[in-house]
């Protein structure tokens, strides 16, 4: 039988279909330069707006009727002391969900239902939440207006991100590695606690980041928990003078955080505060990018630690 | 330890076989360590083993052979209930551990408990990302050894046991994800072996490894049958001819055939047994 093909043939045709691989990687090229730019730009316009304000003094002063005495201290203490709770309570809670769901739930439609629901949560709108901690959080257990508020709202807010990457990374754990912990005599819980969870928290931890990373720019729930956009004092000191040393009172201040503060600036007539929320919105940005470096960095570690 | 390959165990040529085979023939008549009857086992509704009926001779290699996909490995997994790990499984009949009648597979009978006397080598090696010291403690962490010196102990006499010891002395705080192949291979074995077990499963213990891995991992099994009763599942027929004191033929679920090794491949008395070790099938 002939072949299908002369070398000819082959030749041309092959020197066409090359072509459409370039034209891909020049339209892929272009796609995500332009993603990337309009990012880098952003950031610099805000550099180039806040340029004025940067300094130590932006980061110590709190926010002023004066536009150039005006800093952000109680807006990044504020956000600070949120994400803290935030982290603290997230974890916990969202490693325990997904160890359930993963790892002990048995598989029938109440767990299909759940789970389900869990991949839903993270598209809920965010104001959604706020007013769902308005009436629980705020009014119902009476926890105020205050940094506790905050930091279980956005907790709850990012519950579902946590949640589904500690479940992505326990299942990364391969089954051979659980069946040999199981084939020694180990209990669930003995394979949980000493395998799955140990190999899998690089991918936990950098869940709860860029949860974190999420929750740090959000606006709504906070203004809706009743965040202050104007405070010129600085919650109470966790640490203190006198035994215990540590103090609880932080959590239940009032507070503002950071995208409070820019949104309250930038909707002021005075031009002397666009630069002040450009300088803060910048800080907010590289903020943001900074716990990211930190996921990539915690992945990348764990990654070179353990790899199946 | 000799860690060394012996021409024998590289080379397998037919009259030293065949001396190896006699030798093991004067040592049949060993009690059983472990007898399946009745035994029947479903993953939800696919009958996956049929009646089985295979008694396990006490420090003697039983090798299970057959075609892919034939039970061996369904069957291997019966003794220590990793089955049950996978939900929609059923067995029934019995597999009674000799000397305390113990039904392993019986409904009452916890299946970790099974796992804390049944140790398992598989197919892949599959240490834990974890210090090639940590890998042999962890089983007997599991049981409650927390003395630092009889851990050592423990350890060192494992990895020995295993033929480990001299290649991994000096990298016992390494991670054990750094061992060739072949060592991650021991070392797993090592770690079965320290918590003593009265049966020790192998899964394939070699599928994954190169010629030179496999023949210091059959020496070790050849060694270790002085002392614990081997039960073998391999696809390769010359593997279980070197390994094995007694055969047992599987094929579509069902026990074709158990008889001693040098009987099974030099005179079958079933016929589908004769074609598969001629190479007819499988």
């Amino acid at each position: 039988m002939a072949a299908v093909m002369t070398l000819e043939e082959i030749r041309s045709d092959l020197a066409w279909r090359k072509n459409l691989d370039k034209v891909f990687v020049v339209v892929g090229l272009v796609i995500l330069l332009s993603c990337l730019g309009l990012l880098a730009l952003l950031f610099f316009d805000l550099v180039r707006d806040g340029a004025s304000r940067f300094g130590w003094d932006f980061l110590t002063q709190f926010p002023s009727r004066k536009a150039e005495r005006a800093g952000i201290l109680s807006a990044w203490v504020g956000t600070t002391m949120i994400m803290f709770v935030t982290a603290l309570v997230a974890l916990p809670v969202g490693v325990a969900a997904a160890i359930y769901l993963e790892e002990y739930a048995p598989k029938n439609w109440i767990t299909g239902i759940i789970e389900i629901n869990v991949t839903n949560l993270a598209g809920v709108p965010s104001i959604v939440y706020g007013l769902l901690a308005l009436g629980l959080f705020v009014y119902t257990f009476g926890l105020g207006q205050s940094v506790l508020s905050a930091g279980l709202t956005l907790a709850l807010l990012i519950l579902p991100i946590v949640i589904v990457a500690t479940r992505e990374s326990l299942r990364a754990v391969p089954k051979a590695i659980r069946e040999a912990a199981y084939g020694l005599g180990a209990t669930r819980w003995e394979v949980t606690k000493d395998h799955v969870l140990p190999y899998s928290t690089g991918g936990i931890l950098t869940g709860l980041i860029l949860g974190l990373s999420r929750a740090i720019g959000e606006t709504a729930p906070i203004i809706t928990i009743g965040a202050l956009s104007f405070i010129a004092f600085l919650p109470p000191s966790p640490v203190t003078g006198e035994f215990p040393f540590l103090s609880l009172e932080w959590l239940r201040s009032e507070f503002t955080a950071m995208p409070i503060q820019i949104f309250n600036w930038v909707s002021r007539p005075d031009q002397a505060f666009q630069a002040n929320a450009a300088a803060a919105a910048a800080i907010l940005l590289a903020m943001t990018l900074g716990m990211n470096a930190v996921a990539i960095w915690i992945r990348y570690r764990f990654r070179k630690k353990i790899n199946w | 330890m000799n860690t060394t390959i012996s021409p024998a165990a590289t080379k397998p040529e037919a009259p030293a076989l065949a001396v190896v085979m006699d030798e093991r023939r004067a040592t049949r008549a060993t009690p059983a360590k472990a007898v399946a009857e009745k035994l029947d086992f479903w993953y939800g509704t696919n009958h996956a083993l049929k009646d089985i009926n295979l008694t396990i001779p006490e420090n003697q290699v039983t090798a299970l052979i057959g075609p892919s996909g034939c039970g061996k490995s369904t069957f291997l997994r019966c003794f220590n209930r990793m089955h049950d790990l996978q939900a929609d499984t059923r067995y029934a009949g019995s597999i009674t551990l000799h000397p305390e009648n113990v039904n392993l597979v019986g409904k009452g009978v916890d299946p970790i408990e099974v796992r804390m006397r049944i140790g398992m080598v598989f197919q892949k090696p599959n240490p834990f990302p974890k210090t090639v010291f940590e890998n042999v403690a962890y089983g007997l962490r599991l049981r409650g050894v927390g003395n630092r010196t009889e851990l050592a102990e423990r350890v060192e006499k494992a990895l020995r046991g295993a033929a480990i010891w001299d290649e991994v002395k000096d990298r016992l705080a390494d991670s054990a994800l750094a061992l060739s192949g072949g060592q991650m291979q021991r070392l797993c074995i090592a770690r079965a072996l320290a918590t003593e077990p009265e049966l020790l499963l192998f899964d394939e213990p070699t599928s994954a490894l190169d010629p030179i891995a496999t023949a210091k991992i059959e020496e070790l099994i050849t060694e270790l049958r002085q002392r614990i009763t081997i039960l073998i599942v391999t696809h390769n027929m010359q593997q279980a001819a070197r390994v094995s004191d007694y055969t047992a033929f599987m094929y579509l679920g069902e026990l074709v055939e158990v008889d001693a090794t040098s009987k099974i491949f030099t005179n079958p008395s079933k016929k589908a047994t004769e074609d598969y070790i001629t190479g007819r099938y499988g």
